[in-house]
C-alpha cells in the first residue's frame, strides 16, 4: 500500500514536471516578450537597448535554458512577478485560489447530493416516466453550453426579476455573509446545474448496474426493506465507481468554473488565468495553469487512494 | 408463417433496436432539420440575404418582413448569421472529431496491440491528458502567435487560420476518451483466435489492425465519436465565444454571443437564439449517441 501511494505520488510529480515544461513553451508562443511589451508602452526605446535588454533578462537563451531558470526560481517559491498587477505572483495567486475553492466545493457538494437523489430515483425503475423526466434533465445538464446558462440566469433573475446581482462577489461598503452569499448564489446554481447531469448519469448508470447483482436479491429474499436495499446494500456498492468518476472529473468542473467566474465576474482563478492571457501577463498565467493543473492531478490522486479504500478487493500494485 | 423465420441481417437488427429508442430517433430528425437550416444560408443568400451587410440605421431591429428575427448590433440580418453560424459550428464539430478520432485510433489501436512498455508510456500520456483543466489549455493554444511557429503574416491573420486553428486545437486535446476506448478493445479481440490464426499465417501488425482489429471496434467507436461531437460543438462556441476561435466577421454560434453579457439588457432575443441552437444541438447529439449505445449494445434492455 505505502508503495503503491508513493508510486502514485512520484507518477504525479512527474506528469506535472512534463506540463510545466508543456505549458512554459505554450506561452513562449503567445504573442510578443516582455520586452516587446516594454517597448509597446514607450516607443522611444532604441532597439539596440531592447536587445540588450532581452540579452539581460536572458530571453535570447535557448528553451531549455530558460525553462530551468525558472524551474528553479519556481522549486525556491519565487513564481515571478505579475505584470498587470504588479504585484507578486503568489498574493495574487492565493485569494484567487481561496475564491475558485468556495465556488468549486458549494457546487460540487450541491450536486453530488442531488445526483446521487436524482440518480437512485431514476434507477429504481429504468424506462419509467421518473427515469424518463430524470434522464431529459441530465441531458440537459451535459448538453447546455455553460456560459450561455450563465447569461439566461443573468437575463431572468438579475435583468428581469432583479432577485440577485449579476456580477462580483460583494457590495462596495457591504462585504456582510449575507451580501457575500447572495453574490455566490448564481454562480453556484450555474456550475451546480451543469454538473449534476453528468453525475446523475453516473450514479444512475451505476445503481441499475449494482441493482441486478445477486447481492441484491440476496438482500430482499432476507427479507430486508425496499429502502434498505437500495440505500444500504446498492447504493454502497453503487458508490465505487461514482467517486472515482466524480473525484476524475474535477479537470471538467475547472473548465466550468472559468466560465463561470468570467460571465459573474467572481475574481477567482479561472478569471484571473483567462485575464493573464488576455493581458499578456506571462508570470501570472503560467502559475496560474500550473496551480489549475496540480489541483487536478491531486483531486485524480485522492480518487485513486479512495478507490483502493472504498473497495477491499482491489490490490493495488 | 411467423415472422421469426425470416433471417435478420445484424445491421437491420441494429436498425430495428436503433428505431426503438425514441429520443435516439427524434434527435436524428431534430438534427436533419438543423444542418437543413444551417444550408438553406446557400438559398436565402440567393434571394438577397448577406451575413455581412450592416446596416447602422438598423441596429437591434426587431422581427420584420425584412428581418425575420430581427438584426444585430450592425444591423445584420440575424437569421442568416444564425445559419451561416450554424454551417460554422457543425464543420468544426465535425472535422474537429474527425482529426481527433484518427488520432485516438492510432494511439490506442498501438497501445492495445503491441502493449508492454509503448502501452504504459501511451496510456500514462492519456491519463495526464485526462488530468488536465482542457479549457485553460485550449485558451492558451488558441492565444499561441502562428508567426511564432514559422508561419506567414498574412495567413496567421486569415479567417482560414481563425477555422484551422481551432479545429487542430480541438483535436490536439480531445483525442483520450477515443483512444482509451479503443485500446480496451483491441486488448480484448487481439488475444481471439482469429486474429491469432491471421498473425500466425504470417500477417503483419499493419495488416492485422486494419483488417482485423479496426473492423471489430468500430461500434463503441461510432457511439464514442457522436459524444464527441457533441463536447466539439462545445468547445468552440465557448472559444469562439471568449474570442479565441472562429473569428468575427465570420459568425459562429459561439463569436454571436461575444458581447452577450451587454445584449442581455438590450437586446435579450439576440442572447438566447444562438445558444439556444447550440444547446438543441448538442443536446440531439448526445441523445443521438444514447440511441446508438442502445442499438449496438444487445446488453442494454429497456
Amino acid at each position: 500500500m505505502t508503495r503503491f501511494i508513493l508510486r502514485r505520488i512520484l507518477q504525479t510529480l512527474l506528469v506535472l514536471l512534463v506540463m510545466s515544461f508543456v505549458i512554459y513553451s505554450l506561452i513562449g508562443l503567445m504573442p510578443g516578450d516582455p520586452i516587446d511589451i516594454m517597448v509597446a508602452s514607450n516607443p522611444n526605446i532604441a532597439p539596440e537597448v531592447a536587445a540588450t535588454l532581452r540579452k539581460l533578462y536572458g530571453l535570447d537563451q535557448p528553451l531549455i535554458l530558460r525553462y530551468w531558470r525558472w524551474l528553479s526560481a519556481a522549486l525556491s517559491g519565487d513564481l515571478g512577478y505579475s505584470r498587470t498587477h504588479s504585484q507578486p505572483v503568489l498574493t495574487i495567486l492565493l485569494p484567487a485560489l481561496w475564491q475558485t475553492c468556495k465556488l468549486l466545493i458549494s457546487s460540487f457538494t450541491i450536486s453530488v447530493i442531488l445526483s446521487f437523489a436524482l440518480g437512485i430515483a431514476a434507477a429504481r425503475k429504468p424506462g419509467g416516466w421518473i427515469d424518463g423526466l430524470i434522464s431529459l434533465g441530465a441531458f440537459a445538464g451535459i448538453s447546455v453550453p455553460v456560459f450561455w446558462l450563465a447569461l439566461m440566469m443573468i437575463l431572468v433573475f438579475a435583468v428581469e426579476l432583479h432577485w440577485f446581482p449579476a456580477s462580483g462577489i460583494a457590495n462596495v461598503g457591504d462585504g456582510s455573509f449575507r451580501d457575500q452569499f447572495v453574490h455566490l448564489v448564481m454562480p453556484v446554481t450555474t456550475l451546480a446545474l451543469a454538473t449534476t447531469g453528468g453525475f446523475t448519469r453516473f450514479v444512475r448508470a451505476s445503481m441499475i448496474e449494482v441493482l441486478r447483482l445477486d447481492l441484491v436479491r440476496t438482500a430482499r429474499a432476507k427479507g430486508a426493506s425496499e429502502t434498505r436495499v437500495v440505500l444500504i446494500h446498492a447504493f454502497r456498492n453503487a458508490l465505487i465507481p461514482v467517486v472515482t468518476v466524480m473525484a476524475l472529473s474535477f479537470g471538467v468542473l475547472f473548465n466550468g468554473a472559468l466560465l463561470t467566474e468570467t460571465m459573474f465576474a467572481q475574481p477567482g482563478m479561472g478569471k484571473m488565468i483567462y485575464d493573464a492571457i488576455l493581458g499578456n501577463d506571462f508570470n501570472l498565467a503560467l502559475s496560474g495553469l500550473l496551480f489549475a493543473t496540480l489541483v487536478t492531478l491531486l483531486s485524480n490522486l485522492a480518487a485513486d487512494l479512495a478507490y483502493g479504500w472504498l473497495d477491499p478487493r482491489i490490490a493495488l500494485q | 408463417m411467423s415472422r421469426t423465420e425470416v433471417a435478420v441481417s445484424p445491421g437491420r437488427l441494429r436498425w430495428r433496436r436503433f428505431l426503438r429508442h425514441r429520443a435516439g430517433v427524434s434527435s436524428l430528425a431534430v438534427l436533419a432539420a438543423l444542418i437543413l437550416f444551417a444550408l438553406s444560408a446557400f438559398v436565402m443568400r440567393r434571394f438577397g440575404f448577406d451575413p455581412d451587410a450592416t446596416d447602422l440605421f438598423a441596429r437591434f431591429d426587431p422581427p420584420s418582413r425584412l428581418h425575420w428575427l430581427g438584426t444585430d448590433e450592425a444591423g445584420r440580418d440575424e437569421l442568416i448569421r444564425l445559419m451561416v453560424g450554424g454551417q460554422m459550428s457543425l464543420l468544426v464539430g465535425l472535422l474537429a472529431t474527425c482529426i481527433g478520432g484518427v488520432v485516438g485510433l492510432i494511439i490506442g489501436v498501438c497501445a492495445g496491440y503491441f502493449g508492454g512498455r509503448l502501452d504504459a508510456v501511451l496510456m500514462r500520456f492519456t491519463d495526464g491528458m485526462i488530468a488536465l483543466p482542457l479549457l485553460p489549455l485550449l485558451i492558451v493554444l488558441g492565444a499561441v502567435d502562428l508567426t511564432k511557429l514559422g508561419f506567414s503574416r498574412e495567413f496567421a491573420h486569415s479567417g482560414a487560420a481563425g477555422f484551422w486553428r481551432i479545429i487542430v486545437i480541438i483535436a490536439i486535446v480531445d483525442w483520450t476518451a477515443i483512444a482509451r476506448l479503443v485500446r480496451a478493445a483491441t486488448i480484448a479481440i487481439k488475444e481471439r483466435d482469429f486474429v491469432r490464426a491471421a498473425r500466425a499465417s504470417g500477417a503483419g501488425p499493419a495488416y492485422v489492425m486494419v483488417s482485423h482489429v479496426l473492423p471489430n471496434v468500430a461500434t463503441p467507436i461510432i457511439v464514442a465519436f457522436t459524444l464527441t461531437v457533441g463536447r466539439v460543438i462545445l468547445f468552440e462556441s465557448v472559444l469562439s465565444f471568449l474570442g479565441f476561435g472562429i473569428v468575427p466577421p465570420t459568425p459562429s454560434w459561439g463569436n454571436m454571443l461575444n458581447n452577450a453579457q451587454e445584449l442581455v439588457t438590450s437586446a435579450p432575443a439576440l442572447a438566447i437564439y444562438p445558444g439556444l441552437l447550440i444547446f438543441v444541438t448538442v443536446i440531439a447529439v448526445n441523445f443521438l449517441g444514447d440511441g446508438l449505445q442502445h442499438a449496438f449494445d444487445p446488453r442494454s434492455e429497456r
